[in-house]
């Protein structure tokens, strides 16, 4: 038998293609089906947010965060809040520490919903498992909607805590959800975690070895998939989560598998952790005397960091006196995430670079700011 | 585990015996800030090589490159943290001028500096030499101007 002689050939995958999850493209080379060369091309969604932060007082640019990673807008809001209140040295009153802590950990529950849902979507699963995680996700979405009356760009939170306590009638709305959820989720690990189509498609498909995803800069689960436990909520514990007890779930083979096995694992502790947060929490101011006009000290500067649903989240404020950053750095896990693209999928075919994008689990609106 | 802040003024010794003439002596004394290392520009790569691979400080994970203009010179501020020695630092470099700016690449060493050293030259107009790609990454080549720098109007 004679083999067929095959030529390279370049395709460009996005920037509208619906498994690239925003607008991002990615040049690969193919011989057949193999990938040769990837060059991921971005910028799409870029807003200029940082020069936009230069222009807005500290409490304005609360609203562009929202805007950065849209499906975690919550994340986004107490990472630059944690920054703004290092660069003041203010301070948070308990209960408000409390509800940041446990609207975070609802944003993350339903962000990692979305990246989980649309790898099952991108593994030819069309529709119905998305829509399990999307069901539950509406449902923190109506939460959110209680606290504050946005659903996605929420602007909840404020340096020195909260926007506004949370309501009455959010509590009882919350149980409901969490003794929900908890059903709805054991039927979706029913339906995935032990699935043979996802076994047979993820498991050892585009690994990441520990050292090459540190070298890159990974963070996140895509981090702790390759077997590192390191999450920033416990090494550098900020608003409530030095009171509260949750694991840090590893993967061991850093492959498509281990980095969704992790996020549906976090999705657990983060209802932990949420229980929790309830459970503890005591009536009281949810903000401090901050003005809404701040002039920090000229010449101070802040790194505010939080563990983001998808990696390490950081603002780095620098002040030169004036009621607008001077400079605000944003510190974006999906754009250095995307750091290994190359790595993980030279070598692999084109079904199964859909998924690996998908495991990585980026966010353009992050990516591009 | 708590992270540790190495210091200025004890990363500046360490540094200054490893890499004689790499740091900044005069910021390290004025010590804006305790926790920064303040090197020359030029010594960037070597001073990155050397807190990378000492045993004892194994910084082996770059978490940001940022730059900020200050109309007369610029700043590189590196962040970076040793997940083994639990311990983070901070190390500033100071650029003078505003024209045909240069810094030596880390990319060699970090990976994780490849997209963070285009974004800084796509945005603030600063180059670094050694970096295999060095391209705009978030703009268009061919786009006019450095965005992020203070002076830049639309």
């Amino acid at each position: 038998m004679t083999t067929i002689r095959t030529e390279p050939m370049t395709v460009n995958i996005g920037p509208q293609h619906p498994s690239t999850h925003g607008v991002f493209r990615l040049r690969v080379t193919f011989d057949g089906e193999e990938i040769l060369q990837v060059e991921p091309i971005f910028g799409y969604l870029h807003r200029g947010t940082e020069k936009l932060a230069e222009e807005r007082n500290y409490t304005q640019v609360v609203t562009l965060t929202d805007r950065l990673d849209y499906v975690s807008s919550m994340i986004n809001n107490q990472a630059y809040c944690l920054a703004v209140e290092n660069l003041l040295g203010a301070e948070v009153p308990i209960r408000g520490q409390y509800l940041r802590t446990l609207t975070a950990e609802l944003q993350r529950i339903a962000a990692h919903l979305m990246g989980i849902g649309f790898i099952i979507q991108d593994l030819g699963a069309l529709g119905t498992p998305l829509m399990y995680c999307f069901r539950s996700r509406e449902r923190i979405l109506d939460l959110f909607e209680m606290l504050c009356g946005a659903r996605i760009t929420v602007s909840y939170m404020r340096p020195g805590g909260v926007f506004f306590d949370a309501p009455p009638e959010f509590w009882p709305a919350l149980d409901q959800f969490l003794v929900d959820f908890e059903e709805e989720f054991k039927e979706l690990e029913q339906l995935l975690l032990e699935n043979e189509i996802v076994m047979v498609r993820t498991r050892g498909v585009s690994s990441l070895p520990l050292d090459m995803a540190i070298n890159c800069s990974v963070s996140g689960p895509v981090l702790r998939a390759s077997g590192l436990e390191w999450d920033w909520r416990k090494i550098e514990p900020y608003d409530a989560y030095d009171r509260v007890e949750f694991d840090v779930p590893t993967g061991s083979n850093g492959d498509n598998y281990d980095r969704f096995w992790v996020r549906i694992q976090e999705i657990r502790q983060s209802i932990r952790i949420i229980r929790q947060c309830a459970e503890q929490i005591e009536p009281g101011p949810v903000r401090s005397e901050v003005p809404l006009v701040l002039r920090p000290e000229p010449g101070v500067e802040a790194y505010g960091r939080v563990e983001a649903s998808k990696g390490e989240l950081a603002f780095y404020l620098v002040s030169d006196g004036g009621i607008s950053p001077y400079r605000c750095k944003i510190r974006s896990p999906s754009l250095l995430n995307l750091t290994v693209t190359e790595h993980l999928l030279v070598g692999w075919k084109l079904a199964d670079m859909i998924v690996t994008l998908g495991s990585v689990d980026i966010n353009m609106g992050e990516v591009d700011r | 585990m708590a992270l540790a802040q190495l210091t200025g003024p004890d990363l500046a010794q360490r540094v200054e015996e490893a890499v004689p003439g790499s740091v900044d002596a005069l910021r390290q004394a004025q010590g804006g800030s305790d926790d920064t290392l303040w090197i020359n520009a030029p010594s960037i790569g070597r001073v990155a090589e050397f807190l990378q691979q000492d045993s004892g400080l194994d910084l082996q994970f770059l978490n940001s490159i940022s730059a900020i203009d200050y109309i007369g010179h610029f700043e590189l501020v590196y962040h970076l943290t040793s997940f083994r020695k639990g311990h983070k630092a901070t190390v500033k470099a100071r650029l003078a001028g505003r024209d045909e700016l240069h810094a030596p690449s880390v990319y060699h060493l970090w990976r994780g500096a490849d997209f963070q050293e285009r974004e800084v030259w796509d945005l603030m107009g600063i180059r670094f030499d050694g970096h295999p790609n060095m391209k705009r990454i978030m703009l268009w080549e061919g786009f006019e101007g450095h965005p992020l720098r203070k002076d830049y109007t639309g």
